[in-house]
């Protein structure tokens, strides 16, 4: 059976003129038209894309995901392919989860994609649910009435046209820094506050309600969507061999501005992000690593370019940091907001988040205690692989760049000097809801 | 399971959110556990020698907030029980 009758025999209802075949787009943008406006209806999606061609049988999914090489968008660039294969070969029903929480403040690509391509990113869950014969599926997505509602009105018109395999629950992720984390994402379904756990036995082994528990980013479901239709070759004839494809990027400019944009994997960096006039750019996020410009301009959108650099392409936050700000300010800033984002549970990132963000405070003022960057070196070295997620390694990871980043700025601060001439906060971070209560 | 002639080598492990820096482990086992300097232990991720398996297996039981593991190998199970 081909996948067009496998998708022709899907559940009955008032279905609207079922499109045909559509050739691939070509060239970039591919998740997210150019123009595109919220549209909550699926039939302009089916008339651009095609029908949602369900594969005729798990294994099939799984195969075309390793063949395209796909790897997740939620920043670990775990390959596709691997999660699939334990969910769906564990025996017992999973959970299928889309991940669209977005806590990361910096980072806008996933609400985007949610907003002008929801369609799509429910194509790759129903495909996910219906390979792995789901128990229950779940888009689980940042905290926002509109979008909420929007979604839900997505879904109603989806059930209508009768495409899908699964009932879809929507659910919302709290406003924490680490909603979106594996484990603390199973903890909300769940029920319980929205903090990361010790994995073992695996979430893809053990999660919603003890059963295997399959999360995808919001974005990789998407990608999964299109490589359904338009097959690997496809999805591979962009990006490099060893990581194919495209990735949103969420881009800050100096300015203020902020876009978000599909990019291949392997665009030079200095395409994506203007580096005259920058003082550094921050590559990966919050738990991400400042570059210097020069450095920047040399490196590509790739983990295989950007990990020998210390920093990693994420979830594709790019940020432009203007010759104006001062960055050990800036760093500091954000490392408290982080620290009061640790959920407190090990007692490493517990106790050394927060004298790391104090001994960054110290360093941000003038002529700080010559000791303060020996400390927060050894706290670093400390609390590193320590905690039961990746927040103090993407913490340590942040700091330890902008130790080197900022050298220069150090020395100046030494002498109670400062470059800035703008003391305004230039990166975003939220009124940090530190209260116990706000984790759920 | 056939038993190799070869079993897998042990490891300490801690459980990071349940530990509550008793510091028991690291009396038992100064050989593979020391304190760090907010009372937390830091692990020898080397694997336990045959030597210290018993020593090992103890500090696994008496931990009061079950938060140290013995992972791979015979020792994957909780010791104790």
């Amino acid at each position: 059976m081909t996948a067009d009758q496998m998708a022709a025999q899907r559940p009955s209802g008032p279905h609207p003129a079922r499109p045909t075949r559509r050739p691939a787009p070509a060239g970039l943008p591919r998740l997210i038209p150019s123009g595109a406006s919220p549209d909550a209806r699926i039939g302009p999606h089916l008339d651009r894309l095609g029908p949602l061609p369900y594969a005729p049988g798990a294994d099939a999914l799984i195969k075309v995901a390793e063949a395209a090489h796909l790897t997740g968008r939620g920043g670990a660039a775990f390959p596709v392919h691997r999660k699939l294969a334990a969910v769906i070969g564990s025996g017992d029903r999973p959970v299928v989860v889309a991940n669209g929480a977005e806590s990361e403040p910096v980072s806008g690509k996933d609400g985007s994609l949610l907003w002008l391509a929801p369609h799509l990113v429910l194509d790759g869950l129903q495909l996910v649910a219906a390979a792995a014969g789901a128990m229950r599926t779940v888009l689980y997505v940042h905290r926002d009435a509109a979008l909420t509602a929007y979604l839900a009105q997505a879904l109603t018109h989806r059930y209508a046209a009768g495409t899908d395999y699964a009932d879809v629950e929507l659910i919302e992720a709290p406003d924490r820094f680490l909603a979106g984390e594996e484990s603390a994402l199973v903890n909300v379904i769940n029920g319980e506050p929205a903090r990361p756990q010790f994995k073992r036995p695996p979430v893809y082994e053990r999660g919603v309600g003890g059963r295997p528990t399959l999360v995808q980013n919001v974005e990789t479901l998407a990608h999964l969507a299109l490589i359904a239709r338009f097959g690997a070759g496809w999805f591979r004839s962009a990006g490099t061999a060893a990581e194919p494809g495209s990735m949103l990027c969420t881009v800050h400019r100096a300015d203020g501005g902020r876009h978000v944009v599909e990019a291949e994997l392997g665009s030079p960096i200095r395409a994506l992000v203007r580096l005259d006039g920058v003082q550094a750019v921050l590559c990966g996020g919050y738990h991400g690593a400042w570059l210097e410009p020069e450095q920047a301009a040399r490196l590509a959108l790739a983990n295989a370019s950007l990990r020998p650099a210390g920093a990693f392409a994420g979830a594709g936050v790019l940020a432009e940091l203007p010759a104006s700000r001062c960055g050990l300010a800036e760093t500091a800033r954000v490392a408290r907001y982080l620290a009061l984002e640790s959920a407190g549970q090990c007692g490493p990132c517990f106790n050394g988040l927060p004298r790391i963000a104090g001994a960054l405070a110290d360093l941000a003022g003038p002529r700080p205690d010559a000791q303060v960057i020996t400390a927060v070196r050894r706290w670093a070295g400390l609390i590193e692989g320590r905690g039961a997620c990746h927040h103090p390694d993407g913490f340590v990871r942040f700091v330890r760049s902008a130790l080197t980043v900022f050298g220069a700025e150090i020395a100046r601060h030494a002498r109670g000097q400062c470059s800035a001439t703008d003391r305004r906060p230039f990166l975003p971070v939220p009124a940090a809801a530190s209260q116990e209560s706000d984790w759920s | 399971m056939p038993r190799s002639s070869r079993v897998p080598s042990t490891r300490m492990m801690v459980n990071p959110v349940a530990c509550s820096a008793h510091g028991v482990c690291a009396e038992l086992l100064p050989e593979l556990i020391t304190l760090d300097e907010w009372g937390y232990p830091l692990v020898d991720d080397a694997p336990v020698p045959p030597a210290l398996e018993g020593q090992a297996r103890r500090a696994v039981r008496d931990c009061p907030a079950l938060a140290l593991l013995l992972s791979g190998g015979r020792g994957s199970r909780r010791a104790g029980s």
